[in-house]
């Protein structure tokens, strides 16, 4: 056994205990970050305080929910919303927070590839976050069945029937992962304990390893400038603040967090309150019907891109059906994005706007999910389909050329 | 100037931030209360007209057994515990033990309780007479309203009674 | 400067996609329909413009109606109980006591003169369908007769001072006989196996319509039913502008009970990000002045 010798102070006693002034050396005060950043290097932070309050207000939930066809909807609308104190706001907090994670994410997301936060070193920082991605949007997709309105029954069932597309195992795989031939009791039970259990499980394990996957190659900066790690932290701790290079987790890079934080939630609550109508569909106040599909059905905003992908191809192509392009085109768009750090064939990391060829790129393809997000809420009929289709192949065509267009703009970078 | 200056603004950030933890903390307490279902469903109404007396009757409030026990001629009224309504008068208690929760038995020829799991013992006006029961059975609050009874809410004879206690 | 760039690009893409996918998207999907029309303009039949004698519309009623409605107001209870009522008729008659205050004054009238054609059901109600309403029409009585029929009706609603319990009866009384609304404790009078069949589809639970409907379609869909559900059963009401307030404002009651506590407090909570934010900006610029 170690020798503990009397203690002077609490933080001492505790220090030899569990090493807490180390601790908060390595996660907080000598943290270094980059300096020259700006609020987009907040969303990190936005998305640890968005997931805590769907955490949180899950736990209230949970208490009065009843995962059950029969009950469920009156849980969550009577009980939930009308008699439990509070509980309309512990909904509504969730049901947004859900939607608007969504909307940090992207951003965070986008930040990352205009930025070229994804390569060189960071590769697996990279592939953590889109296993979050992922993670989310399993969450979401369980957790909106929950309420058992109408769009949580079609959403499931339309989700579920596309796993009948695989071959071979298609129809048997889909009766499995349901727990019946249809969408019912089984399969809402299951789905409460992914939402619950299982995900949230995998979610913060998975946020784990993305922090620690950020020490070794540490934070991407604006320039995407290298620097001594070492050298400018030596520069900062010597008392040279405003010569140094970096600044340290706490309590300065916190401190514009807290403040981006601030004005987030003027907006956040504001939706939560007053306008939250995108985020609880009014026909999921309409309880589940198994007999009747409702005449307009969408997924969840942050899932329309990826919607149209599925449903653009809608003729026979080289004698594949429309249906099966649709499926392989699904599929290959929700894999492409985690193998973007090997597709980007340049390994130079600058901002979108300082690279001559990935610029044009970055918004084309930006234009083209905010296309396929439009399309794929309206109606697909008449020129929409014609749009939808474009857009979806645009997709494809921008990630195969993606490897070409940052070769050539590599060779012509080394050349100069 | 930089410390004091900042140490004040972090003071006051610090201090609205927590009142804002607090308020939160009061929102998620209240969000555990009984539902406004369940204290309103608080009230369980008896009719004693047809009670047979020296017999049992057990009714429900609030998920606890009440025992409504109507006197015979000889059985003598305890002030403070006894509760008449019309001619006649009747225990009104809570029938659990006031030792551990057990529902005690009524022995109708002997007129007292007995409580099989530790062998606590009260006698008709629920006052406990042996064993380890440390006080009589508890009075639910009750209000008389002609020949009923209506448990869960305080009329005045409960009031009075529980005034001389 | 360069941070508020970035916002406003930000900003202005999320902006664009809302728009679409929001406003622009759902006005694609529930295209703007005609206005709701109180006045029953199509309603020709009667001339609503004669005064009405109460009196003489008292010994009309007593000699038409109260066989098969009940009038609660006026001391006729119901001639049967519901359940026999709706099995000889498809549905429980309604009871007249609140009829001269909820619904308009000419489409009281009208209805009363061919109750098929008032309700826009004759699509339903054809005369090939080999279906027959289960209240005859009364074209055959004179005009003058129907508007003492209508003054006699207006003279008898019961006063009611308390706000809410008007909203509950002007609900009972327009939509109680076929819809539940379970959030309520309310049951259709109608069975539910009755009403079934007379209707071809079980009427909805209301408790949730605010939330699923809005008040905006509400709005539109009671006056007239056939504008936004084309070959719906649910006939046409004729309530008065302020009588269907009154039915969406009970709706909201039972559906949406909390929105008067959430928007008070969306605005608190509002005020007090405010607050926090400036806070969070001063003690960030008191931070970050040692390292610019």
């Amino acid at each position: 056994m170690a020798e503990f010798k009397k203690a002077d102070s609490m933080l001492e006693w505790f220090d030899q205990r569990l090493g807490v002034v180390n601790f908060m050396k390595v996660m907080m005060t000598e943290y270094w970050i980059p300096k020259n950043i700006n609020f987009l290097w907040a969303m990190g932070v936005l998305l640890t305080m968005l997931f805590t309050m769907l955490l949180v207000s899950g736990i209230f939930l949970l208490m009065y929910y009843k995962p059950d066809v029969n009950m469920a909807f009156d849980s969550v609308n009577y009980t939930i919303m009308q008699e439990v104190a509070y509980g309309w706001l512990f909904r509504h907090i969730h049901a947004v927070g859900a939607s608007v994670v969504f909307l940090v994410i992207y951003i965070h997301m986008f930040t990352g590839i205009y930025y070229g936060s994804y390569k060189k070193g960071r590769e697996m920082i990279w592939i953590s976050g889109m296993l979050l991605f992922v993670l989310f949007s399993a969450e979401g997709f369980s957790g909106y069945m929950l309420p058992w309105g109408q769009m949580s029954y079609w959403a499931a069932y339309v989700i579920t029937e596309i796993f009948g597309g695989i071959p071979f195992i298609g129809d048997e795989l889909v009766v499995w992962i349901r727990g019946n031939f249809y969408v019912a009791d089984a399969t809402l039970t299951r789905f409460f304990m992914l939402h619950v259990l299982l995900i949230p499980l995998a979610i913060l394990g998975a946020i784990v390893f993305h922090f620690y996957s950020l020490r070794f190659p540490h934070v991407n900066n604006e320039e995407g400038e290298f620097f001594d790690f070492h050298e400018e932290s030596e520069k900062y701790l010597a008392g040279n603040k405003k010569e140094s290079k970096v600044i340290p987790f706490w309590p300065v890079f916190l401190s514009k967090d807290v403040f981006v934080m601030g004005v987030f939630l003027i907006f956040f609550f504001y939706l939560v309150f007053f306008h939250y109508g995108f985020a609880m569909d009014p026909i999921n106040f309409d309880k589940a019907d198994g007999l009747k599909t409702p005449a307009h059905i969408y997924p969840e905003w942050y899932f329309l891109w990826s919607y149209e992908v599925l449903r653009g191809w809608f003729f026979e192509i080289a004698g594949i059906s429309g249906k099966d392009l649709g499926l392989m085109a699904f599929g290959f768009a929700n894999i492409i994005f985690v193998l973007l750090p090997w597709l980007d064939r340049s390994p130079i990391v600058k901002p979108a706007n300082q690279r001559p060829m990935f610029k044009y790129w970055f918004w084309i393809m930006i234009a083209d999910l905010m296309v396929l997000t439009e399309f794929g809420k309206l109606p697909p009929t008449g020129p929409n389909a014609w749009v939808g289709f474009g857009a979806s192949l645009t997709f494809l065509v921008l990630f195969i050329a993606l490897p070409f267009i940052t070769k050539i703009e590599a060779k012509k970078a080394g050349g100069k | 100037m930089d410390e004091s200056r900042r140490g004040f603004i972090g003071k006051a950030f610090g201090a609205v931030a927590a009142a804002g933890g607090v308020a939160s903390l009061i929102a998620m307490k209240k969000t555990w209360d009984p539902l406004p279902s369940v204290m309103s469903a608080g009230f369980t109404t008896v009719d004693v007209s047809g009670l047979e007396a020296n017999k049992l009757e057990i009714a429900v409030w609030r998920g606890k057994p009440v025992f409504i026990l109507k006197y015979t001629e000889d059985m003598k009224p305890t002030d403070g515990r006894s509760v008449k309504v019309g001619d006649h008068y009747y225990s009104v208690m809570i029938g659990l033990c006031t030792h551990l929760g057990c529902i005690p038995g009524y022995e109708g020829d002997k007129k007292m309780f007995k409580c099989a799991c530790h062998g606590g013992e009260y006698s008709a006006d629920g006052v406990n007479t042996f064993g380890p029961p440390p006080r009589p059975l508890d009075i639910p609050p009750f209000k008389i309203d002609g020949q009923t009874l209506v448990l869960g809410e305080e009329g005045p004879e409960y009031k009075k009674m529980t005034a001389k206690a | 400067m360069k941070e508020f760039k970035i916002l406003a690009v930000i900003m202005a893409l999320v902006g664009i996609t809302y728009y679409g996918i929001e406003p622009y998207a759902h006005s694609v999907m529930h295209p703007e329909v005609a206005e709701a029309d109180f006045t029953f303009k199509d309603l020709k039949n009667v001339d609503t413009s004669l005064a009405g004698n109460a009196e003489n519309g008292k010994v009309l009623v007593e000699a038409n109606c109260i066989a098969c409605h009940a009038i609660e107001a006026a001391g006729y209870p119901a001639v049967m109980p519901n359940a026999d009522a709706a099995a000889s008729y498809g549905v429980v008659p309604p009871d007249l006591s609140h009829a001269g205050r909820v619904y308009d004054k000419n489409y009281l009238a009208n209805f009363i003169f061919d109750p098929v054609s008032a309700m826009h059901l004759q699509h339903k109600y054809a005369p090939d369908s080999g279906k027959a309403f289960p209240m005859p029409s009364y074209n055959w009585m004179s005009a003058q007769d129907i508007m003492d029929i209508v003054a006699y009706f207006q003279s008898i609603v019961p006063k009611m001072t308390e706000y809410k319990a008007q909203h509950k009866a002007t609900f009972e009384t327009a939509c109680g006989r076929c819809h539940n609304m379970k959030y309520a404790g309310l049951e259709a009078t109608t069975p539910a196996d009755v009403i079934k069949e007379h209707m071809g589809a079980t009427p909805p639970d209301l408790s949730q319509y605010i939330k699923s409907r809005g008040e905006h379609y509400l709005h539109s869909f009671i006056n007239d039913p056939q504008v936004l559900l084309k070959g719906t059963s649910m006939p046409r009401v004729g309530l008065t502008e302020e009588a269907q307030k009154e039915v969406i404002a009970y709706m909201e009651e039972i559906g949406d009970s909390k929105k008067a506590e959430r928007e008070t407090l969306g605005l608190w909570v509002m005020a007090y990000m405010v607050v926090f934010a400036f806070l969070a900006y001063m003690w960030k610029r008191k931070i970050w002045k040692e390292v610019h």
